[in-house]
């Protein structure tokens, strides 16, 4: 096969996406339009105080209530230790999970889940939540990140103690690990810098803002099977999670993932699917279980909100000779603040000799965070990439000259640990320069930022299994749920190893009991690492299909081969068969052998780390403080694009979520510690009038360790946009806007104090 | 509680339930004639996610009580392809790969129908401005307004 770039049939081609036909007739089945016979429903009781003790939860009126099949707290959930397990870009702890997905002894944020019901309908369930009665002690509660690290703050947890701190401090506190990366000497890279910039920055929590809120039903049968349908990131994820957390065998249940609508990282966690098979395996009749919007933004994980100190120093020719940043990010109730890969990235894209990062994970009296897009990275990103603008300035020197003097290249020691391989930074940042965009005239109170961005991607565990059916058509199957068209770029990668036409592969994403498992989508890695299993599943059907040639031709395996969907004779038996098809193979099969099938576990190693560089041009209402993205050119090296339109699908949503990140997009709490905007009125995420049309530009400077040159595309895209608006508002202004979102009233306080 | 006899024309044909006073028209699409290609995003009637036409209005079926719409006449998402012919937004969104997890897809493509049947020929503002009650978080709205834009181009050309 032909995989060098040349003679591809299929990758790089945009053909119709498999599963496109039942998404736009509204036949697709999302996580809430599932339903059983005989199915209830179930709701939570959430906690009105961001901080209180529980003293006592009566559910006898409740239960008593006629229509009501089950209630439960966290009395029906086991006690778990805490241990700490790595999975994938997440640390997690049994313990603080449980006690998220329901309030264990305290209330920890305005929205914690206190109780469940189960009930015939939702009236009747809502009426039971209100017969619940809560004891509560309410705490004082901390809802800012430098406040919560405060030696007085109040303290979420009593037997929270400091890692990463030698020695481990003797007391408690909101600061659940401190993590640091550094390289070289720092004193002796700032002594020669001639040009020092250091800045303060803040980033307020944002929600992924999927539009299809959570949604599970869940069953559970009288000897113990149990099954739960839900919209998920990852159903071997939920499986694993919801085992822990209700101590049942993992073979015990069986996770159907249904078509997902958006996840972003916040679906990469469980939160009613324990309640509900909770419920469940308490009245054996299948409960459902649908956030409402208030609920998704009140109790699901949003990023965290954080303060940034960035300091950099480079000499008068342009070489960045320091770089040090101290990173505090909210955790939210119980600790996990991506703060590992928010160190990791900073400073990434950067050669740099000398370079220091200090990032802490603090918990605070808000929702727990979940992964989103790059999960950590935008932040640190935002911060560096700000103050490298402000270098370049302070030089005298072009945005993109600047990066280019000090980007990252192959053979460079990233700060974090890897040296880089084979990477494209500087090809975005060419292409950037030679963009027409970054040469077009602005106009009055307009300005041009530019910043680049950082994802190291990932890998992992992937199966795939591709069926050989009598007609000669495939059936692929894979573990991972499609969010954004891998059902179209699997398949591409499997015709075009078995040569043939892309609509004869028929994609299929399979529950827990009908595949391998597979590690969640997320990371950027489906494309990347389940493609490389499903390339290998097609390399394995192949390789059968020669042999059984072999075998109808009485011939040496070795002289079949694979051509273009068929097999033929080569060396000295060349032209001494016709050509077979697959569909010819396929037919006699069960006399040459039995079914072909091709299956692959992997755990994909290599993931290519991914670069982009972002131009955003913005004008400002200098009277009302708005800001308007008038256009935006967003470039990125995806290593080798398989659907390129996905892919520029990916580089879009990504910026635009960024824009939202940058301009409109915070969480507001008032003096309780209560959630002010839990909706899409106030929570403003960008609509379709709010931006231009985002030039999405594809670099392919391929991974070498994928077998088409894939690299992951979902996450780097966000990176750059906060960096991009703060930087073009810059030049539009001559302001530094440094605390987002730069919402107008913020903006326009800073032109009416020093613009 | 007292429920209310509601008939109406569902994608052309007649139904006929009984429907709780408080259910909303999503509430009667989706739970109780099965139809749940409109979408439940926040049911405030900010995401746009149940678009549907009531009577040659757009409405977020959210917003409109099941009872209200007694007597009218629904178009939903499931009324849109022509027996095995997509409608040419349909197939312009595919083509072009104008969604990405597809739960705001119903929703869009309603819409945009509605903005193509009052506008043949729309600008890409009106385009931008008409579709700023449909929320999307995977796509950044940019290949939506560009398949919007070129079927109205492509049904020009057909009309002619």
């Amino acid at each position: 096969m032909t995989t060098n770039g040349n003679g591809l049939r299929w990758v790089g081609k945009r053909p119709v996406r498999p599963d496109g036909v039942d998404k736009v007739t509204g036949r697709a089945q999302f996580g809430a339009d599932f339903t059983l016979p005989g199915m209830i429903v179930g709701k939570v009781l959430r906690s009105p105080h961001a901080h209180a003790n529980i003293r006592s939860i009566k559910t006898e009126k409740a239960q008593a209530l006629p229509g009501v099949k089950a209630v439960i707290t966290a009395a029906d959930f086991p006690e778990l230790p805490s241990e700490i397990e790595q999975a994938g870009e997440v640390v997690l702890n049994f313990r603080d999970m449980s006690r998220n997905v329901m309030a264990r002894q305290k209330a920890l944020y305005d929205g914690h889940a206190v109780a469940a019901v189960a009930a015939t309908s939702i009236e009747i369930a809502e009426r039971a939540l209100d017969l619940i009665e809560v004891d509560y002690e309410v705490l004082p509660h901390v809802i800012d990140v430098v406040e919560a690290m405060e030696a007085d703050a109040p303290l979420l947890h009593d037997d929270l103690y400091t890692m990463g701190v030698e020695p481990t401090p003797d007391k408690p506190s909101n600061v659940a690990k401190r993590v640091e990366f550094s390289i070289g000497d720092l004193n002796a890279g700032f002594e020669m810098a001639e040009v020092v910039v250091e800045r303060e920055f803040t980033t307020k929590p944002v929600h992924q803002g999927y539009i299809e809120p959570h949604a599970a039903v869940a069953s559970a049968s009288e000897d113990g099977l149990c099954h739960i349908w839900c919209t998920t990131q990852g159903q071997f994820m939920v499986r694993y999670y919801v085992s822990r957390l209700l101590g049942l065998e993992v073979s015990k249940l069986r996770v159907t993932p249904s078509e997902i609508g958006g996840g972003f990282g916040g679906k990469t966690v469980v939160y009613l699917e324990p309640v509900a098979l909770a419920l469940s395996m308490k009245c054996h009749r299948p409960v459902k279980m649908v956030m409402s919007r208030e609920e998704v933004f009140r109790a699901s994980g949003p990023t965290s909100g954080a303060h940034v100190w960035v300091k950099m120093g480079a000499t008068k020719d342009g070489r960045i000779t320091a770089g040090e940043a101290v990173l505090k990010y909210q955790a939210g109730a119980v600790p996990g603040a991506p703060i590992g890969p928010g160190c990791m990235c900073a400073f990434a894209p950067y050669d740099l000799d000398n370079v220091k990062v200090v990032g802490f994970d603090v918990v605070t009296n808000r929702p727990k965070v979940a992964a989103y897009r790059a999960p950590g990275a935008p932040i640190s990103e935002f911060g560096v990439e700000s103050v490298v603008d402000e270098l370049a300035k302070k030089l005298g020197m072009d945005a993109i000259a600047f990066r280019e003097k000090n980007a990252a290249r192959e053979g460079t020691h990233a700060a974090y640990g890897p040296t880089f391989g084979e990477i494209g930074y500087t090809e975005t940042l060419r292409v950037a320069k030679e963009h027409p965009h970054y040469q077009a005239p602005l106009g009055p109170n307009q300005g041009r930022g530019v910043a680049s961005g950082f994802w190291f991607n990932i890998g992992g565990a992937s199966t795939a299994a591709l069926n050989v059916n009598e007609d000669g058509t495939t059936t692929l199957i894979s573990g991972c749920p499609d969010i954004g068209g891998s059902r179209a770029s699997l398949s591409m990668m499997a015709a075009e190893v078995l040569g043939i036409d892309v609509e004869q592969v028929r994609p299929t994403i399979a529950d827990t009991g009908s595949i391998g498992y597979s590690f969640l989508t997320g990371g950027s890695r489906v494309t990347f690492a389940t493609g490389m299993a499903v390339i290998e599943a097609a390399n394995d059907v192949v390789r059968q299909l020669r042999e059984r040639a072999a075998k109808i031709w009485e011939i040496d395996v070795e002289a079949v081969v694979w051509e273009n969907g068929e097999a033929k004779p080569s060396g000295s038996n060349a032209g001494d068969f016709e050509p077979l098809s697959l569909s010819s193979i396929a037919a006699t099969a069960g006399k040459t052998g039995g079914p072909i099938t091709g299956h692959v576990s992997l755990n994909a190693q290599g993931a290519g780390p991914a670069f982009g560089t972002h131009i955003c041009d913005v004008e400002v209402d200098r009277e009302t403080g708005r800001v308007t993205v008038l256009r935006y050119t967003a470039i990125q090296d995806a290593g080798k694009a398989i659907h390129p339109s996905y892919v520029e699908g990916q580089i879009q949503g990504g910026a635009v979520q960024g824009i939202g990140w940058a301009l409109n997009e915070e969480y507001i709490y008032d003096e309780d510690g209560r959630l002010e905007n839990p909706g899409f009125l106030d929570y403003r995420i960008p609509v379709a009038s709010d931006v231009p049309m985002i030039d999405a530009v594809i670099v392919e400077v391929p991974n070498p360790k994928h077998p088409y040159g894939v690299r992951g595309v979902g996450e780097v895209p966000i990176c750059p946009p906060m960096s991009a608006v703060a930087n073009a508002v810059a030049n539009a202004t001559g302001l530094r806007m440094a605390d987002l979102p730069i919402s107008p009233p913020k903006l326009l306080a800073a032109i009416t104090n020093g613009g | 509680m007292v429920k209310t006899h509601v008939n109406m024309t569902v994608n052309g044909e007649a139904v006929e339930f009984l429907c709780e006073t408080k259910a909303t028209l999503l509430d009667v699409l989706r739970d109780e004639l099965d139809l749940t290609g409109s979408k439940e995003g926040c049911s405030s009637g900010d995401c746009g996610a149940c678009s549907v036409i009531l009577d040659d209005r757009l409405v977020c079926a959210c917003l409109v009580l099941g009872a209200e719409a007694d007597g009218g006449n629904v178009e939903t998402i499931e009324g849109m392809a022509d027996a095995d012919q997509l409608h040419p937004l349909q197939q312009k969104f595919l083509e072009e790969a104008a969604l990405q997890c597809g739960i705001c897809t119903p929703g869009f493509l309603v819409a945009a129908k509605a903005l193509l049947e009052r506008n043949s020929n729309p600008t890409e503002t009106e385009v931008r401005y008409w579709l700023a009650g449909n929320l999307c978080r995977c796509t950044g709205y940019d290949k939506i307004v560009r398949a919007v834009m070129d079927t109205a181009e492509e049904m020009k050309g057909v009309s002619k």
